[in-house]
């Protein structure tokens, strides 16, 4: 399916967000996540489903003023 | 010693962690400052995950406590989101409630911020609002569940320092109890003493160090500000006067003629 992660459009096999992150080559304990402008926690990322078109935010700490 | 929250810190200036030359002089500059908690914030990680790791790990070896960002939202939606993503990651219930309304100045949008501060203090949130220096919204913020103001004395990153002074005083006669940090504007060491001077509880800033020709000299400079304007105001100064007043005492004096 197409998902677009953090702007991009990806065309994945992945079916859940912890797959989906896998499959990207994302880790760390320090990332956080975002479906369709809704917070993911961490120990949801497993059983979360995607569907096509779901926009995903990948977002992890960053200098900030 | 300030207590904000509850939490005892050691120091009354808090420090951005964004646009210093290098991450080594960032780390010194924080050092240097002797403050005890740095903004953060949380960007689209775009090198799965390496690239916030390394400035994770930086900022975690420095010790001191974090307090993350919502930094260019412009929507309520955004700032609620980015909020409950950043307590994730950081681990603390602290925010640094930004929602911006003007591209020019940066300007909060305070109608968004009352509403996200709303949905976030009922959340759990330790919110810290960055707004403008307005009473009426000063008030409202509090009654959303805010414990402590952030009102800039200028617009983010113009180095202006207190550009409305009345009103800053006026904010800080209103609220006596509320911790009130100023947040944004200062340019210069001088800025941030005079509005310690007029009792704020701590200063917030970033980029006059960060873009200072020697940050850590800056840093360390601004450390001091703090620490001289706190204890000017705490020891009770001088009120101004339109007449001279001789220091020296003028029973005794000589008479030559």
């Amino acid at each position: 399916m197409k998902l677009m992660v953090n702007g991009k459009v990806h065309e994945v096999a992945a079916t859940t967000l912890a797959e989906l992150l896998a499959a990207l080559d994302y880790e760390g304990d320090w990332l956080a996540t975002a479906v369709n402008n809704d917070l993911v926690h961490k120990a949801s990322r497993a059983e979360f489903q995607l569907n096509d078109g779901d926009r995903i935010e990948i977002l992890s700490p960053m200098q900030g003023g | 010693m300030f207590d904000l929250l509850g939490t005892t810190l050691p120091s009354r200036l808090l420090l951005g962690t964004a646009q210093y030359p290098s991450p080594a002089i960032l780390a010194d500059a924080v050092r240097a400052s002797g403050t005890s908690v740095v903004t953060v914030s949380l960007r689209r990680e775009m090198a799965g995950g390496r690239a916030g790791e390394k400035f994770w790990s930086l900022i975690r070896s420095l010790g001191v406590r974090i307090l993350p960002n919502t930094a260019g939202c412009h929507s309520v939606k955004e700032a609620v989101t980015t909020a409950q993503m950043a307590r994730e990651v950081f681990g603390t219930p602290w925010i640094k409630l930004e929602v911006i309304g003007n591209h020019d100045t940066l300007q909060p949008d305070v109608f968004g911020l009352l509403e996200a501060a709303r949905i976030l203090c009922e959340d759990g949130f330790a919110v810290f609002p960055y707004t403008t220096d307005d009473l009426v919204v000063a008030e409202r913020l509090l009654a959303a569940g805010c414990k402590v103001l952030m009102p800039w004395c200028a617009p983010i990153g113009s180095a202006l320092g207190p550009v409305n002074i009345m009103a800053l005083r006026s904010m800080r006669g209103h609220f006596p109890d509320v911790p009130l940090i100023v947040d944004a504007g200062l340019g210069r060491p001088s800025h941030a003493a005079t509005v310690m001077e007029f009792g704020f509880d701590a200063v917030l800033l970033n980029t006059a160090v960060a873009k200072a020709a020697d940050p850590v000299g800056m840093a360390c400079a601004f450390g001091k500000a703090v620490e001289a304007g706190r204890e000017a105001f705490s020891s009770g100064m001088l009120e101004p006067r339109d007449v001279a007043v001789p220091s020296t005492p003028t029973f005794g004096r000589a008479v030559f003629s």
